[in-house]
């Protein structure tokens, strides 16, 4: 591993600064870490979506390996879209094939928004459209014309985060967060639709229906998110606290300098 | 994902012009199931129709009852107050479909045109009759748990997956199309769907262009709202595809059945209305006897293949316990 000086942001590693040199039609694309790597995997199959973003399309002149899959290609069928992301106006161009999900994490570098499945299966990409909850991966950028995309970056107001974060936090509801952004989304709305007496599979009359969410109607509300770490438990306090306002202790805490002090004492670390 | 032409329709007859004009075209709503299926090549349609922003989004008394919007999403469906009322069924079987977000985005049209979920018609590198007439059928001799046991052909064993539709047939409704030349037509719920035969590729009766405007519900099922019950038997107990369903409705006076619908779904390339089950609730008073008999005469045509022989005691016990919820028996 090379030496990288502390607090200095990491760019290109050798390997990426070598290949970049090697290929001087990268040049110029952008000099971020995030940007080579997009750009470096549009000739692959599996980040597919990126070859589609029209202002990514560095690589389309260059040579193919013999029997490679698939060409680069430039963005086809090209559709303007203008919609509103975290109350900021966005006019795009894309292809027609790019769905919400790419368009944000890939065109306008908005990575909150996860890929999971890319099916519609895991809820990972789930965002609020017009104030519901759906999933980007199955939603064409080209439909949202007009339409009011929050994400997970817009949750927050400034430095306050928004209830159902704060919830999560205190409530230990994630262990690797790939799911977080997601589960915090789709909770958002499961609260949204509850205001609105929405009724859910295992609402025992749905004739009258309810307002006031159990335990059992928040697990079937948010059973479009998979967590594959099994934070379940936690994602049902964080959601039941958020709804009803019901506090419950906070299980964990910060450790504080002397305890972490101790701990580098005991086992003879300099650092942990 | 193959490239496709993107056109926003102006107005409901445009939109169908933009699709009669290319036969490769293919109209966009929802898109949950459309969009998923050309992810994984098995759609390749070379022009999508967005009719997403039309205006067929209202739910709203008709002459004939009720009309929903074919655009109006499951969500706005199942919770509208008309229909928790008056056809609480539909609502049953919409939230038992699906995710919170899916329902959010899913159409009631689009609902009626998912496709079913068999494993070689999703799978590419497998034949299937349905995705490629021809090709041959991967499940009959394959892995076929999750396939039919009723009306299948030997080209095709697959199942029409949705909930929302098997609670349609029971409640007696039409669909509502308009068609190329901009006339609209009913077509009764039962004759929607289609058993597979010999064209397999074809899951339903619309012609290329056909538009779905609408879906309507009689004021007449409205009378079965007191004694319905949607039964949704799953390999887990939320958000997955039906092994068995079962839509059971009854009109009940002095405990004795005046009327019933039972409509299995999950076990046909259509949702399954069972005329037998029917004739043996008629004029017959409520009790466990007489829904063993209803469930047995409903599988007594079943064929089931080598790996689902299961689903036919299973829709059988799911019929008795259907009914049983819906006369309110436990």
């Amino acid at each position: 591993m090379p030496h990288t000086p502390p607090n200095e942001p990491v760019e290109l590693n050798e390997d990426e600064a070598a290949l970049l040199e090697e290929m001087p039609t990268l040049d110029g694309v952008g000099q971020s870490r995030r940007d080579f790597m997009v750009t470096s995997a549009v000739g692959g199959i599996g980040l597919f979506a990126a070859n589609l973003l029209v202002q990514e399309s560095a690589l389309a002149h260059m040579p193919l390996a013999e029997g490679a899959a698939m060409a680069p290609i430039k963005a086809q069928n090209v559709v303007k879209v203008s919609l509103t992301i975290n109350g900021k106006p966005q006019s795009l161009e894309l292809d027609s094939r790019v769905v919400l999900l790419d368009a944000l994490r890939e065109r306008l570098g908005m990575t909150g928004t996860k890929k999971g499945c890319d099916q519609g299966q895991c809820g990972a990409c789930t965002v609020l459209i017009d104030g519901e909850r759906a999933l980007a991966c199955l939603t064409l950028a080209a439909t949202l014309e007009g339409r009011k995309v929050i994400t997970i970056e817009g949750l927050a107001e400034g430095d306050q985060l928004h209830p159902m974060q704060a919830a999560f936090i205190k409530h230990d509801a994630f262990q690797c967060g790939y799911c977080t952004p997601g589960q915090i989304c789709s909770a958002v709305g499961v609260l949204s639709e509850a205001r609105r007496g929405h009724v859910s599979h295992v609402t025992a009359d749905v004739g009258t229906g309810t307002t006031s969410l159990s335990n059992d109607e928040i697990r079937e509300r948010m059973s479009g998110n998979i967590c594959r770490c099994g934070a379940y438990p936690g994602i049902v306090a964080a959601v039941q606290e958020a709804h009803s306002g019901r506090q419950s202790a906070q299980t964990w805490q910060f450790a504080t300098e002397t305890q972490l002090a101790a701990v580098r004492k005991e086992t003879g670390h300099e650092t942990v | 994902m193959r490239p496709f032409e993107y056109v926003r329709a102006e107005n409901a007859g445009a939109g169908v012009d933009a699709v009669v004009g290319a036969p490769g075209a293919k109209f966009l709503a929802g898109g949950t199931n459309l969009v998923d299926l050309m992810k994984e090549d098995v759609e390749r349609p070379t022009r999508l129709v967005d009719i997403s922003h039309l205006p067929f989004h209202k739910i709203e008394r008709s002459r004939a009852g009720l009309s929903l919007g074919a655009l109006a999403t499951n969500t706005q469906t199942a919770n509208h107050p008309l229909i928790r009322e008056n056809y609480p069924l539909l609502t049953q079987a919409i939230v038992a479909g699906a995710s919170g977000q899916l329902r959010n985005m899913a159409t009631n049209g689009g609902n009626l045109l998912q496709r079913t979920r068999c494993n070689y018609f999703y799978d590419t590198a497998m034949p299937c009759n349905k995705r490629e007439p021809g090709s041959g059928c991967g499940a009959r001799e394959g892995l076929n748990k999750i396939h039919a046991i009723l009306g299948w052909s030997e080209g095709c064993v697959a199942t029409y997956p949705g909930d929302m539709a098997n609670a349609l047939y029971a409640l007696d409704a039409s669909v509502r199309v308009r068609g190329a030349g901009g006339k609209e037509r009913l077509i009764p719920i039962g004759d929607f769907h289609r058993l597979p035969g010999e064209e397999p590729h074809r899951d339903t009766v619309l012609g290329h262009g056909d538009l779905i405007v609408a879906i309507q519900l009689p004021v007449a099922s409205a009378e079965f709202a007191r004694h319905s019950y949607y039964l949704k038997v799953r390999d887990r107990s939320s958000y997955a595809f039906a092994l068995v369903a079962v839509a059971a409705a009854l009109r009940v006076e002095n405990g004795a059945i005046k009327d019933a619908r039972v409509v299995l779904g999950s076990v046909a390339h259509k949702p399954w209305r069972s005329a037998e089950a029917e004739v043996a609730l008629k004029g017959q008073r409520l009790g466990e006897a007489v829904f063993q008999q209803a469930a047995q005469a409903a599988l007594q045509q079943a064929r089931p293949l080598a790996h689902n022989a299961y689903k036919v005691e299973l829709a059988q016990r799911s019929i008795v316990r259907a009914l049983t919820r819906a006369a309110h028996l436990a």
